[in-house]
């Protein structure tokens, strides 16, 4: 890469604030939401009454309603069914598997007539008991929940199966001194992007194509889902994405709402557009996926870790989406946080009448780390171990390779332990001997994730288109886009470095299919990585191209140029060229060329073999977290008080970005800790509201003490690895560490309420269940 | 709304909006988020949760935050209604509440950014009111209407944080 360094670097490492966020504070940016086009159309989606039923339609007297444009049913539509197992029906026929399931839809002059026309939709319903518990769908006498699925795995409701396997477990688990076994049960929380899900959708009968306003992280892949869906050809297809209010994940896969408002639009022949509600978007988005996790662990008597088995259970919901598929996380935190000699994992994904399960920042990490530190208090305690030194001493270390194959070719692990161990050390210090009301502790937890890309897909690259104009100015046309987390910033950083130029030079473009080059996708804490060293490529090409022009008009032999202040200059500095002058130069006279280049980036990753088992990110991330509560004893509430958090960016890009992603990940890790869970009773969602889905609010921040370690990836651009997801994924670990420090309890499931905390206080909880055998297939 | 008499049925409402006097016939359910977004397009005004509990829809109503869309429009009459396009008509189009929010990376995906910037002006001006002083804590207290999914809340915070300070000092 272009990774050569010769002089000190001006703009990367500073604290640039985000080159958008003037926009977005003045109300200017465009949302969803904000779209209007002429003769736009209001959609609106009727969803199940019941989560297990057979019903019939009639929308006759809906259709009467002057101002109601459409109206679409399963019998209306040929769509194709979506997901990644193509086991969910757009429109639901004849029965529904679970409350979220769109019926029918309705395109409307207005929202309100929208509304109305579905009260006028006549739905004749068969109740169904209906199942909610994965371990009931599992029963032999349990029929197929999803008459869509495959059923590949021996029993109709197992939606995906996972196994991983690495060392000798026997041998491992014999020589160990301690074992600790526990199952471990996480919930279902939603992503609550501020901006509810939305789209606008425009289907021009004249030229058989479609354009779409949507919210998508993914658009290439989004873009090949919706023309699967919708039996057409994908460059047909044209995704532009307006300003994104919140990702997380949440807008990894498509969704039904998305092909329905397609439909609406080509049934009406006008532009259609969808926007949830607050209660639709807690019930109809997808979740973090739910699981139990049974984790028996070893140590020998030195406290070096000798082997996990694990058996995780997945709540899949009706349909299948990413959520499936965490387990390719999953397993990492399992076979490779910290050095262990054996691992044996399984996890089963199953389907029930509950709403379903998708990607969510963290990809089954946080559930994974809470179940793997929680054990890891538990195995020092047995060994009578200090918990910062059983950490400490089993620390991943650079140039390790993993039992799954993972390289580590740098890793700040260790050294994240340290930061935040020593940085905790006063506090922990000053904690005084556990009585009275109010009782402190501390906790710790790491964790392992990719830091460059994924390869999961047939490509995890990004490509990049990058144009001078005669003006100096810098275009940059990235695959890869912005979801709020500041990679436009990040990205005209660079160009702003290696080309010499102020940033306000740069122009970032990377929102419309049919401009950009391909990218896989914002996900798995990859785009200042991947799309940073696609930039980088295509920077370097250009300045090959520039190189020739610009040693002419100065008059030199060829040579490698300096880029500064918006001059090209010899490496000595005795001659220059103005940059906008050289493109000019190199536009117009012969042999009369665009200062323009691309390149396509793919990470140096690996594909895993059919075991899991292969290098599958360009670089890993680690990170560490001490986090110290005051436990009410009386209330049970969990106050925290202060968080030290230490993560292995590789090189920090941006310091006031980056804060923004640990203290924005750190919250939302703490809700997922203390506060946050969709709640639903026999397949409802009973909390769909802010009021009792319980985010956390400007008066529960913690002070939060950040320390960025810098392992300089050779990989990385600038050395630099991926952040986003990292900063969330220990807090929950961490944070329940700390409860039972403070309180001598033992919490197995998460979130820490308070009547969870005066459970555990008053002994009623966490009798040790075995894993009941045979349900993971 | 289902009946037609009542959607037929209109009341008259003036305010001042921005600065500038508007009156408007609206029906008498009209909440004020709506009346903004839809008939003025105003749409830096975001429509967050529409029951009162995100803030993304934080307006000023006589120089206090509200959320827009609990506000019946007819509950404006003669009101002075700010909304985050009557802020920053300097030269460079950003108030100073705006500039702290940009200079301390406190705005990320923005959809409570609005509604942010307004709350801080709003405190901004109780401050001026009352000469009292907001301290970290009050901040945090009176920003616990927002929702941000993004931040963490700190940065907003410290933006605020140092916006009083510097009013106050």
């Amino acid at each position: 890469m272009n990774m050569e360094q010769k002089h000190k670097l001006k703009v990367i490492g500073q604290p640039v604030p985000k080159i958008d966020a003037g926009l977005r504070v003045s109300g200017k940016a465009i949302y969803g939401h904000d779209i209007s086009l002429p003769g736009m159309l209001h959609g609106a989606i009727l969803r199940a009454a019941y989560p297990s039923a057979r019903f019939s339609i009639d929308v006759t007297e809906a259709a009467k309603l002057p101002g109601v444009v459409g109206i679409i049913t399963a019998n209306d539509v040929d769509m194709n069914h979506i997901g990644y197992k193509r086991d969910h029906p757009v429109l639901k026929k004849e029965r529904v598997n679970s409350i979220r399931d769109e019926i029918a839809a309705v395109a409307a002059e207005t929202k309100d007539i929208a509304l109305q026309a579905l009260r006028l939709i006549k739905v004749e319903y068969e109740p169904e008991e209906g199942v909610y518990d994965p371990h009931e769908a599992l029963a032999a006498e349990c029929g197929a929940i999803n008459a869509q699925a495959q059923g590949k795995f021996g029993h109709p409701n197992i939606a995906e199966v996972f196994r991983y396997a690495h060392g000798d477990l026997a041998a491992e688990k014999a020589r160990s001194a301690v074992v600790v076994e526990r199952r471990y049960v996480l919930p279902r929380v939603s992503h609550a992007c501020m901006a509810t899900s939305n789209i606008t959708a425009h289907y021009e009968k004249q030229t058989g194509k479609l354009l779409l306003y949507s919210s998508t992280q993914v658009p290439f892949l989004y873009q090949r889902d919706m023309a699967h869906a919708l039996k057409m050809s994908a460059s047909d297809i044209r995704v532009i994405q307006p300003v994104i209010g919140g990702g997380f994940g949440s807008k990894l896969d498509m969704y039904p709402f998305e092909p329905i408002c397609a439909a609406l639009s080509m049934k009406t022949g006008r532009p259609v557009q969808i926007l949830f509600s607050r209660e639709e978007e807690f019930v109809a988005s997808p979740t973090r996926q739910p699981m139990e996790i049974w984790l028996s662990m070893g140590a020998d008597s030195d406290g070096r870790f000798t082997y996990r088995e694990v058996k995780v259970l997945k709540d899949n919901g009706a349909y299948t989406s990413w959520g499936a598929t965490t387990p390719f996380v999953i397993m990492q935190a399992f076979s490779s946080l910290y050095q262990v000699r054996a691992c044996a994992f399984e996890a089963t994904a199953v389907y029930t009448n509950n709403v379903y399960a998708g990607s969510f920042r963290g990809y089954g990490n946080p559930q994974a780390t809470f179940a793997l530190e929680r054990s890891i208090d538990l195995l020092a305690d047995a060994l009578h171990m200090d918990k910062a030194d059983i950490r400490k001493l089993n620390a991943n270390q650079p140039g390790d390779v993993t039992g799954q194959g993972l390289h580590y070719a740098t890793c700040g692990h260790a050294d994240c332990l340290d930061n935040v161990l020593k940085a905790s050390a006063e506090a922990k210090a000053a904690i005084g001997p556990a009585q009275g009301r109010y009782r402190r502790g501390i906790g710790y937890a790491s964790m392992l994730h990719v830091g460059g890309g994924a390869k999961i897909y047939r490509s995890d690259g990004c490509g990049t288109t990058i144009k001078l104009d005669p003006y100096g100015y810098c275009t940059v046309i990235s695959g890869s886009n912005e979801i709020g987390q500041g990679s436009e910033t990040v990205l005209a950083m660079m160009a702003a470095e290696e080309l010499g130029i102020p940033i306000n030079k740069v122009k970032v473009i990377n929102t419309d299919t049919d401009v950009k080059p391909w990218d896989v996708g914002v996900h798995a804490s990859r785009t200042s990585f991947v799309a940073g060293n696609s930039l980088l490529g295509a920077i370097g090409l250009l300045k090959e191209k520039l190189k020739a022009k610009a040693c002419e008009l100065m008059g030199v032999d060829i040579q490698d140029l300096n880029y500064d202040e918006g001059q090209i200059r010899t490496a000595n500095g005795a001659q220059g060229v103005a940059l906008d002058k050289v493109v000019r130069e190199l536009h117009f006279t012969p042999p009369h060329e665009l200062a323009v280049a691309n390149y396509f980036y793919e990470p140096g990753s690996s594909f895993q073999d059919k075991g899991f088992k292969g290098n599958v990110s360009g670089t890993y991330a680690f990170a560490a977290q001490a986090i110290e509560v005051e436990v009410d004893t009386y209330t049970g509430n969990v106050a925290v008080k202060n968080a030290w958090v230490a993560q292995d960016v590789g090189k920090v890009l941006n310091p006031l970005l980056l804060a923004g992603q640990i203290q924005g990940g750190f919250m939302q890790g703490m809700g997922y800790a203390v506060s946050e869970e969709l709640q639903m009773e026999k397949g409802r969602v009973i909390n769909a509201n802010f009021h009792n889905y319980k985010m956390l609010t400007a008066v529960d921040v913690p002070n939060i003490y950040f320390e960025a370690v810098e392992t300089h990836d050779p990989q990385g651009p600038y050395g630099a690895k991926g952040v986003g997801e990292a900063p969330l994924i220990p807090t929950a670990a961490a944070i329940a560490n700390a409860v039972c420090d403070a309180l001598g309890i033992e919490l197995c499931e998460l979130p820490i309420h308070p009547e969870r905390v005066l459970r555990a206080l008053h002994g009623k909880a966490n009798t040790i269940e075995p894993f009941k055998e045979g349900i993971a297939g | 709304m289902t009946e037609h008499k009542k959607e037929e049925e209109r009341i008259e409402v003036r305010f001042t909006l921005n600065g500038q006097d508007v009156d408007c016939t609206i029906a008498p359910m009209q909440m004020l988020l709506h009346l903004l977004r839809d008939h003025f397009l105003l749409k830096g005004t975001k429509p967050g949760c529409e029951e009162g509990e995100c803030g993304a829809c934080t307006i000023l109503v006589n120089d206090m935050p509200v959320n827009a869309c609990l506000y019946l429009a007819a509950n404006a009459e003669g009101k002075r209604v700010w909304t985050i396009e009557g802020l920053g008509n300097g030269q460079d189009g950003l108030d100073e509440v705006q500039k702290q929010l940009v200079a301390h990376g406190a705005v990320q995906c923005g959809f409570c950014s609005p509604g942010m910037a307004m709350a801080i002006k709003g405190m901004q001006l109780f401050q001026q009111r009352t000469q009292q002083v907001l301290d970290r804590a009050a901040i945090q207290k009176w920003l616990e209407g927002n929702l941000c999914r993004c931040t963490g809340y700190v940065h907003i915070v410290d933006a605020a944080e140092r916006l009083l300070q510097q009013n106050h000092g």
